[in-house]
């Protein structure tokens, strides 16, 4: 059985006078530090170059997401969950959404399931593709690879703007359905970039799989065991490339994921260089999703006709609805107490939680890694602090 | 799986503990099981642990704070009027006492089941906020069990490193609770037409605050 993981215990930046310490170097990296992708500092005790100890300081980014939203009807909480993780704000709506669904009982029509799951995992495509880019430009392979996958993200954030009037705030789902259905000549323009993207793909793998710089910096480092990823709630890539066979995508058989044939790439060394390439095949998988949900997109209502708009109450209970974001696991968790505000509402954030093991991979290896580490467990600060 | 029957595994492999089941009146179809705080860790660990339930993955964690209220219910008494006895209506209140709820979200990845949604209570909001810690049972506790601690103000026994985690240490007040009131202190747009300048001035106090000109929109 596997034993408690239990993690250090907590220190203070102070200086340290004590004989036998004058040696260790405190550093407090970020909050406004380029690496830490966002408002995100870390408390480090250096050894020469050697990482002792680390601990996170969260709440730079901190606004109470879930008090608003107790505060705001079910609806009024749907273009604020958008702002949670604002590279992939069609996830978070669809989370949100499966888990009011769930609370009310609501059906959603097929093509609204179709149109989900399209623009889900488009999203999955540009999150990926920039998050390799951050982790290259953070180990200081300036621009090149960044730029490949900025310019393949404007291709897929056009399609978005054109469907739902907005880049990166799409505010894109509804209880029951869609918001709006395709525009004319929209398929045709996603089919052309899902067909182009896997030559950006192979470009991609050719430029960075084999480089002999990014295997040296990323390649048994922050190792993640198996045993710890399942204990601290690694979800996502950042689990599978530890080996965890776990995707929910495949366990919930939520929405029509049932109905596409995908594999789900496992790592068998759990550290930077097995997430960058879990994701990297993972975009793979995701062409190959999208090329059979828009060859089998039927006609159709875009949501449930019987769904009230106005006046939404669910009746009283709670419903915790989960899907794979790009992140890992993103949940929401609410409580009705008839009411049309919820009584709670909860976001299990996938970023704060892959943090949790932050420290555990870091100890013993040197700063440099840290940024390597950091980028390689693929955090939004909007998602972290909330 | 079945809750019933995850609950009579449980009672079996750990005696003495008070489990309940709660049901959800919600379509959602997921019921929990509320443990005491005192059993909580040993029915933590069968709950991982059992060959045929192994929920290893603490998914979510969470707190839902329910002040106490007040239930008014009608109750039929009888009463003596001008000598004849008489059915009157009467409306009898109870104080429901308040507490806080902490809330776990559990899976499996070996078994691949799940939810099982695992409850517990506190004494009441105050002084008896102390429940035990799951973090060493499950690892993935640690910052949410923080989280909760800061935001809702439960204390966990037993964690190894309980602090807040999104306010700054020397917050005071725990945001999400109910009736949690915002500071007032904080800087205004100077405007007249909007309750800032006056809420802002009262804070600032007679005594040496200064006075807010017309200019300022006091």
């Amino acid at each position: 059985m596997s034993t408690a993981i239990v993690p250090t215990a907590h220190f203070d930046l102070e200086p340290m006078s004590e004989p036998g310490k004058e040696q260790l170097l405190e550093l407090a990296m970020g909050p406004q530090h380029p690496s830490t992708h966002g408002v995100f500092r870390m408390n480090v005790v250096l050894y020469g170059e050697q990482v002792v100890r680390l601990k996170p300081v969260f709440g730079y980014l901190h606004r109470n997401h879930e008090k608003i939203a107790e505060s705001e009807t079910y609806l009024g909480s749907m273009p604020y969950t958008d702002r949670l993780d604002y590279m992939c704000s069609i996830t978070n709506n669809w989370a949100y959404a499966l888990a009011v669904e769930k609370l009310a009982g609501i059906e959603v029509p097929e093509r609204a399931e179709y149109l989900r799951v399209i623009t889900g995992e488009l999203t999955r495509l540009q999150n990926h593709a920039c998050l390799i880019g951050f982790l290259m430009q953070d180990m200081g392979s300036s621009g090149t690879p960044l730029m490949y996958a900025f310019r393949e993200r404007e291709k897929i954030l056009d399609l978005f703007e054109s469907l739902t009037g907005a880049r990166m705030m799409c505010n894109y789902m509804r209880f029951g359905g869609c918001r709006a259905d395709l525009p004319a000549g929209w398929l045709d323009q996603a089919r052309k970039v899902v067909a182009d993207f896997p030559r950006f793909l192979d470009e991609y793998e050719q430029l960075l799989v084999s480089n002999e710089i990014l295997m040296d910096r990323t390649q048994e480092v922050g190792v993640l065991s198996r045993e710890l990823a399942v204990s601290a709630g690694i979800s996502g890539p950042m689990a599978r490339a530890s080996g965890v066979d776990y995707d929910i995508r495949k366990v919930d058989h939520y929405s029509i994921y049932d109905r596409f044939t995908f594999r789900v790439p496992l790592g068998s060394h759990g550290d930077v260089y097995d997430r960058f390439m879990v994701r990297l095949l993972e975009m793979r998988e995701s062409v190959s999703i999208l090329e059979q949900a828009m060859r089998d997109i039927p006609a159709g209502p875009i949501v449930d006709p019987r769904m009230k708009v106005r006046g939404f109450r669910p009746k009283p209970g709670e419903a915790y609805g989960r899907i794979e974001s790009p992140k890992g696991e993103l949940g929401f968790y609410l409580v009705s107490d008839g009411s049309p505000n919820p009584y709670r509402y909860r976001v299990r954030p996938p970023s704060l939680i892959n943090l949790t093991v932050l420290e555990d991979l870091c100890v013993g290896r040197n700063v440099g890694d840290i940024v390597a580490i950091l980028g390689s467990i693929d955090i939004v600060l909007g998602e972290v602090d909330r | 799986m079945n809750l019933e029957a995850i609950k009579s595994e449980v009672e079996a492999n750990v005696p003495g503990c008070r489990l309940e089941m709660v049901a959800n009146p919600s379509p959602s179809d997921q019921h929990s099981l509320r443990s005491d705080a005192e059993h909580a860790v040993a029915v933590a660990i069968v709950l991982r642990d059992a060959a045929n339930l192994r929920f290893d993955f603490c998914s979510n964690v969470t707190g839902i704070d329910w002040p106490s209220r007040e239930v008014s219910e009608k109750v039929k008494v009888k009463k003596l009027v001008d000598g004849v006895e008489q059915e009157a209506d009467e409306i009898r209140k109870t104080v429901v006492p308040g507490c806080l709820e902490v809330v776990y979200h559990l899976f499996s990845v070996e078994k691949k089941h799940g939810p099982l949604v695992l409850r517990m209570r506190t004494q009441d909001r105050d002084a008896g906020v102390h429940l035990p810690s799951l973090t060493p049972v499950w690892r993935s506790a640690e910052l949410q069990e923080r989280e909760v601690f800061d935001l809702f103000g439960v204390v966990f026994d037993g964690h190894p490193d309980l602090r807040r985690l999104l306010m700054w240490p020397g917050f005071v007040d725990h945001p999400m609770r109910r009736d949690y009131v915002d500071p007032d202190d904080y800087e205004y747009e100077p405007t007249a037409h909007d309750e800032v300048p006056r809420r802002a001035q009262q804070h600032r106090g007679d005594a040496g605050g200064k006075q807010l000109s017309e200019a300022e929109g006091g």
